[in-house]
């Protein structure tokens, strides 16, 4: 839009100034904390794959051996074994499991060594991430990159061959981004499922076998279509670190992958969770991943219309988050949603207010902008014609990934053809008008612009409580989606361990330099092992 | 009297369609179509759209006349019957029925991680204008949110010595919120408790008839609101008073 709201710039500052604080204060907590799965996630980079006899995964197994020495992290003892006993990672990690190795402190006069050798490993495991990343390029430059906004759908069958199959028709119909949502509860599980699976409920359970398949069904229809299509699923919940780690390898191009959805949504432990996304995000930020942030879930529990500011305060602070973790701007999904109620005189006005806002507050970033469901009727008519309206808030405001709604949202995970039915709304939409916004300017002062200031205002007020707070606090008080959370609740949180002056992990400085496309933007990651307010 | 639907005409039968069959489009697709439809029953079928939307998937958009009626007098079902009172009444009836408080504990239980369902019933500001039950001055009403074991839940209703227990399944798929719900109600027999409490479940696919089916004092489905809810708790407990 050539003349686009006239925002108070001062307020833009100070909402920045407010999450950069917020993070810095929560990345003291992050730099001086390890967690079993980000331990699990270091094995799983030092190669350790598979399960034991009773389908543990091996890296659940080591770790759980290394607990007593998780304060140094569990890479020195490993690595140390590693070197006395001449084996690779997956013999070592079968020998701790099997009783034939142990686990132990490395005596000082190996540590040079083991640190030497821990770093070239930390190198080969980050250069496997860098080829795949290599080969999405020429899969995109070979096959064609779609327009914008991507077009988005889920399947959710919760067999991994079904789902490849819709997919697949869904790519046809063209969605340019297919997510394969998880089975129900899968993000409280403390390890990730091995092999491929054809049972889930609600979902299929995501793992680095069922990634590799979808990965497959997705290249082969992306050449016949002529567009790269894109694979999406969720690195969140407990295994966070560890699911990002598996879509790094198996070439998926977007993770949702919030700095707080699993506290506030699924009772993770806040501790746990701020420790977990950090690196999580280090290898999405690696790997060329697009992270999707998940502030729509807000206001599926709390008012669209009233707390809409919520969405954009936490907007900035995920996208804080985020910059500490090496993500560049482009690879920021910022969250936010089209959910206001229709009764609502004037509905669509402010959700284009709103959508509007985000654009303008991220220019640089991929707004990922979430359909209508909490109001979505059984009329299924009736709902096609408001994922219309979401349709053109999204084009007419410039989004970059538009999560289609279902016309049967309020009846069942989609069939085949609502996918196509929904495709068909979208690209007619978008296709239609595709250029309306660089046609129109809004008017000063009216309606929009004054809800969009008003908003902002709002979001600058709660980022400076929850500055002065802490965020931990503002957890504890509800202040998102209306949901209270303990930071010594929730579950996970005896995986959090304090690290040691001598924890020792070459993988966060490996994936933190030398990125593929040029030197960090974000403000250096903390090495303080101080407590900040909010960890306390 | 029977009824058939009405398109513009009285008992023209018609009836709309959408489905999907698993066939690539060829050139006798529309056949395949119609003759499925006539198979079923149906006459005077018009195929609208007729679209090959994958190498091996056909859908259709249809029209088609029945000559199948209904007469609405001979269905008859266990219907939940509840006069809806306002949020007023409501509470002026548990205060002079009950004389305190009427206790509500409430959750989306086992692996279901939705709370949208208990949080429209019971959270403070509730759904479509109604307030939720946390709102009623005469209730004591817990949101105890989702994945909660049968086995807390109980717990905690006894804790709090509940009126009633509210249970919320949005996920159904491969049923798997009828094993939750049987689930529940054979912890609550198991320690012979089941008779304490009004149990109440609501979701997408639930119903009053398939809630008593399973033993649930009343079941709500998609679109009720937190005035049903509360209309129903507080005129079972009254009637249970009248029967102690």
């Amino acid at each position: 839009m050539t003349d686009a709201f006239h925002l108070d710039e001062a307020l833009v500052t100070r909402a920045r100034t407010a999450a950069e604080s917020i993070a810095d204060d929560i990345q003291q907590h992050i730099d001086a904390h390890t967690t079993d799965s980000t331990e699990r996630a270091t094995l799983r980079l030092l190669g350790v794959v598979g399960v034991n006899e009773i389908d543990v995964p091996l890296v659940n197994v080591v770790v759980e051996h290394a607990h007593p020495l998780l304060g140094g992290g569990v890479t020195a003892p490993f690595v140390d074994l590693m070197l006395q006993t001449g084996q690779g990672a997956q013999e070592v990690a079968e020998g701790v499991a099997g009783g034939a190795l142990a686990l132990a402190p490395v005596p000082t006069e190996r540590r040079v060594g083991v640190e030497k050798r821990a770093a070239e490993l930390a190198r080969e495991g980050v250069a496997a991430i860098d080829a795949v990343r290599r080969r999405r390029e020429e899969l995109v430059a070979t096959s064609g990159e779609p327009l914008r906004p991507y077009v988005y759908v889920i399947v959710a069958t919760g067999d991994i061959h079904e789902d490849v199959l819709q997919a697949k028709a869904a790519a046809r119909a063209g969605a340019d981004v297919v997510a394969v949502i998880r089975t129900t509860a899968q993000s409280l599980l403390d390890y990730v499922p091995y092999g491929l699976t054809t049972e889930g409920f609600g979902g299929t359970y995501a793992t680095q076998e069922n990634f590799r398949l979808m990965r497959e069904g997705l290249d082969e229809v992306g050449a016949e279509v002529g567009r790269y299509i894109r694979l999406c699923n969720y690195a969140s919940g407990l295994c966070m670190p560890e699911i990002a780690y598996m879509g790094s390898i198996e070439r998926l191009d977007m993770m949702l992958n919030d700095c707080m959805y699993g506290i506030i949504f699924r009772n993770i432990n806040m501790r746990r969770t701020f420790v977990d996304q950090y690196l999580a995000r280090l290898l999405n930020a690696r790997a060329g991943i697009i992270i999707n942030t998940g502030e729509d879930n807000y206001l599926t529990t709390a008012d669209a219309f009233s707390k809409g500011y919520t969405v954009i305060a936490s907007d900035f602070i995920n996208e804080a988050f985020a910059l500490r973790a090496n993500l560049e701007k482009w690879q920021m999904g910022i969250g936010h949603a089209f959910e206001i109620d229709p009764a609502t005189p004037d509905q669509v006005v402010y959700q284009i207010a709103d959508a509007q806002l985000v654009r303008q507050l991220f220019p640089e970033a991929s707004p990922k902008y979430m359909p209508p469901t909490k109001y979505m009727p059984g009329d299924i008519f009736q709902g096609h014609v408001i994922d219309a309206m979401f349709n053109f808030t999204g084009i007419f405001t410039g989004q970059d990934v538009m999560l289609l709604g279902m016309l049967t949202e309020a009846l069942h995970t989609p069939l085949l053809q609502d996918r196509y039915a929904s495709i068909r709304n979208a690209k007619y939409i978008f296709e239609a008008c595709r250029h309306l916004r660089d046609e129109v300017t809004f008017k000063p002062g009216g309606i929009m612009e004054t809800r969009a200031n008003d908003v902002l205002a709002k979001a600058v007020d709660q980022l400076e409580e929850v500055e002065d707070m802490g965020l931990f606090e503002a957890l504890s008080r509800g202040e998102f989606a209306d949901v209270v959370r303990d930071p010594d609740g929730g579950r996970g949180a005896e995986g959090v361990f304090g690290r040691d002056d001598d924890y020792f992990n070459p993988f966060f400085a490996e994936l933190r330099e030398g990125r593929m496309s040029g030197p960090p933007t974000g403000p250096p990651p903390g090495n303080s092992v101080a407590q900040g307010k909010g960890a306390s | 009297m029977i009824v058939r639907p009405y398109g513009d005409t009285r008992d023209d039968g018609v009836i709309q369609f959408s489905f999907t069959l698993p066939v690539g489009y060829s050139v006798k697709a529309p056949d395949i179509g119609k003759q499925f439809l006539e198979k079923l029953g149906f006459h005077s079928v018009a195929i609208g759209e007729c679209t090959g939307i994958d190498p091996s998937f056909t859908f259709y958009v249809a029209y088609a006349r029945t000559d199948v009626g209904i007469d609405p007098d001979e269905v008859k079902g266990d219907y939940l019957e509840v006069e809806v009172m306002d949020y007023y009444a409501i509470n002026a009836l548990i205060e002079k029925r009950l004389g305190r408080k009427l206790v509500v504990v409430g959750a989306a239980i086992e692996s279901d991680a939705h709370t949208v369902g208990i949080d429209a019933i019971m959270n403070m500001k509730g759904f479509a204008g109604n307030y939720g039950l946390e709102r009623y001055p005469q209730m004591d009403a817990l949101n105890m949110g989702s994945q909660i074991p049968c086995e807390q839940l109980l717990r905690t209703a006894l804790e709090r010595n509940a009126d009633a227990i509210l249970v919320s399944q949005i996920v159904t798929q491969k049923n798997i919120h009828v094993q939750n719900l049987t689930k529940l109600i054979e912890l609550l027999e198991a320690e012979g408790v089941r008779e304490r409490f009004v149990l109440v479940v609501g979701g997408p696919r639930i119903n009053n008839a398939f809630a008593k089916e399973l033993g649930y004092d009343a079941g709500f489905g998609p679109r009720s609101t937190p005035l049903e809810v509360a209309s129903f708790l507080a005129q079972e407990i009254a009637r249970r008073a009248d029967e102690a």
